[in-house]
């Protein structure tokens, strides 16, 4: 198990370069001269500026290694100022990484409460009112465009009914009574999808376990039917549940763009949408390196939590 | 009673005879005549402003209502659908213009030419697909041409990956070593033989992937960096719509209706294909 473990981190390395590359790659993307970009709109520079600014940013120097130069600073957490307030990216992005956090870590924790369950009951009961309802839910829940659930909760929870607050964040630390308040309707729109695909999965998967001879064994053996749900079953269905997972990460990270903007979250999305709209560049390069790494550990735990629920793949590689 | 039917023609007889899939198909085909038949269909111009009616409900004059500027909501909603399909069915092309090839460069020569591609693939499939959509739209600038290929590069790992997972096992078929064996082009082996027999599951993809394009695409429009007002796009006429909220929310309803429609019957053609298909394929999602 450790040998996988080992092998699998290895194998990291050469897709983390790769994907810090990308990010770094797509400064080369914006239309113009890259030193202007780097300034930010609205200040008017002469040829001896941009070329200071050039050599300040390694920006005369093959791409290879203004790539490695940035990388190196970008491991020691320097990811340049922002043009907006002109605080470090690193420091701002802290701060908002753990709001952003918060959020992801409530539609997780959400997904698994809601959507396992939910997809254990209606495989029990398959073809029942439950199961009918289950799937309605789930196969809506994909389809909806997150942000306009969003915007129908503040319409509905917010506007008509008057029952939570739709703008705004507090922390739930300090006040855990209006931070919970505060923190519902953003993690219901932005985990919707989650709970929609993971209660599927768990579904789907749940059947065909529950049609295997060893859950038919168990049942002959005369084990309640609780038992074998949750003892036999639920391990098995949990594999292409724990798979959906690691995907949904990247999903929740990339949702938390346009619902944070939606409530007035001040977390990692917001943070992006507002940097993309004040052309700081650097500021996007920083939040999207961030997410792309967090993706990555996610897979990366998703492989680990795999291989101890499924012991094949340990020896399969 | 002898006499074949076309393949496609079979699978198509079967997809329409489940439910899901005949609505899906039904609405889909609604959608893509509204956007060939706009100018004909809509009522008026979508730019024009009628300011004796801002902000109203259902009328006769005006069948959905109107915007804060006066323009028709259903004349809007109607032109709205060639962005939507345009943008669907252009990121899926590039998708699957650039993704197949890859994966089929991957699978066939194998070994180091495979590691690299796929590694290269690996890395893209980090980036969430809204995350590159709004960074490539962001950097490039919100045109109908760079909305389509920044949904469309995120389409190409996802189908390089699913060509390749399928043509693995063809790339081991006999008759592929035979067709070696008998001095057949690389080209040749790759187009004739392996392509078409790894086909199924891109199929089911890129109609599964179009529906998450239309929601990336109105996601794009709602944050601002989408294809540029005053073209009437859903997501645009969403982030319009927004801040009249209080006042007119069928405004924010009925875009938001007309996307979740079009998302969900892709979804369901998308299902129904992969269950005549290939009933072993489990979705993959992006």
């Amino acid at each position: 198990m450790w040998v996988y473990f080992l092998k699998r981190i290895l194998q990291m390395i050469p897709v983390m370069l790769i994907v810090t590359f990308l990010v770094y790659a797509l400064m080369l993307a914006i239309p113009g001269d890259p030193a202007r970009a780097l300034i930010g709109p609205g200040e008017s520079l002469d040829e001896e500026q941009l070329e200071y600014i050039r050599k300040k940013h390694n920006l005369d120097k093959p791409v290879i290694v203004q790539y490695g130069i940035w990388l190196g600073k970008a491991i020691q957490g320097d990811l340049g100022r922002s043009t907006q307030n002109q605080r470090p990216i690193s420091e701002e992005l802290k701060s908002r990484a753990m709001v952003t956090l918060q959020f992801g870590i409530v539609a997780w924790v959400c997904a698994i409460f809601i959507g396992v369950p939910l997809g254990i009951v209606s495989a029990v009961y398959r073809g029942k009112p439950i199961d009918f309802f289950a799937t309605i839910f789930s196969i809506g829940g994909v389809a909806i465009p997150n942000f306009w659930l969003g915007i129908m909760c503040i319409f509905y929870f917010g506007v008509v009914l008057g029952w939570l607050p739709t703008q705004g964040y507090v922390d739930i630390f300090e006040n855990p009574k209006e931070g919970l308040r505060h923190m519902i309707l953003p993690a219901f729109a932005l985990g919707i999808t989650s709970w929609a695909l993971i209660m599927r999965q768990c579904r789907s998967a749940m059947l065909e376990v529950l049609a295997q001879d060893y859950v038919r064994t168990a049942h002959a053996k005369g084990m309640l039917q609780g038992k074998v749900v949750w003892v036999h079953a639920l391990r098995n269905a949990l594999l292409p549940v724990v798979t959906v997972f690691g995907l949904q990460t990247g999903r929740i990270f990339a949702g938390s763009i346009v619902i944070e903007t939606l409530f007035g979250i001040p977390g990692m999305g917001q943070f992006m949408i507002q940097a993309i709209f004040a052309r700081d560049f650097q500021a996007v390069q920083g939040s999207i390196l961030i997410m792309a790494m967090a993706v990555l550990f996610a897979n990366l735990i998703t492989d680990f939590v795999y291989a101890w629920l499924d012991p094949r793949i340990r020896y399969d590689d | 009673m002898t006499e074949r039917t076309a393949p496609w023609i079979e699978t198509l007889f079967r997809v329409v005879r489940i439910p899901q899939a005949a609505f899906g198909l039904v609405f889909i085909s609604i959608t893509f005549l509204s956007a060939v038949f706009a100018s004909v269909i809509a009522p008026l111009e979508p730019e024009t402003m009628d300011f004796d009616y801002l902000l109203s409900g259902f009328s006769a004059e005006h069948l959905l209502g109107t915007d804060q500027l006066g323009r028709d909501t259903l004349s809007r909603l109607i032109y709205g659908t060639r962005i939507a399909l345009l943008v669907s069915v252009g990121s899926i092309g590039l998708g699957v213009f650039v993704g197949v090839p890859l994966g089929l460069i991957a699978v066939y020569f194998g070994g180091w030419t495979d590691d690299i591609i796929m590694r290269v693939m690996d890395s893209l499939v980090v980036f969430p697909s809204l995350l590159i959509a709004v960074a490539l739209a962001a950097a490039l600038g919100g045109s109908l041409t760079t909305i389509i290929i920044a949904i469309g590069v995120a389409n190409v790992p996802w189908m390089a990956r699913v060509i390749r997972s399928q043509g693995l096992s063809i790339r081991e078929m006999d008759f592929v070593a035979a067709a070696e064996a008998g001095g057949m082009s690389h080209a040749r082996i790759i187009f004739r033989h392996i392509l078409p027999n790894s086909l199924a599951p891109v199929i089911v993809q890129s109609t599964l992937s179009m529906g998450y394009a239309v929601l990336v695409e109105a996601t794009l429009g709602f944050i601002g960096v989408g294809v540029r007002p005053p073209t009437p796009t859903w997501g645009n006429m969403l982030y319009d719509a927004f801040p009249m909220l209080e006042q007119q929310p069928m405004l924010s309803i009925i875009p938001g209706l007309a996307i979740f429609l079009l998302v969900l019957s892709f979804n369901f053609v998308g299902d129904a294909l992969r269950d005549v298909l290939d009933p072993r394929l489990k979705g993959i999602t992006h």
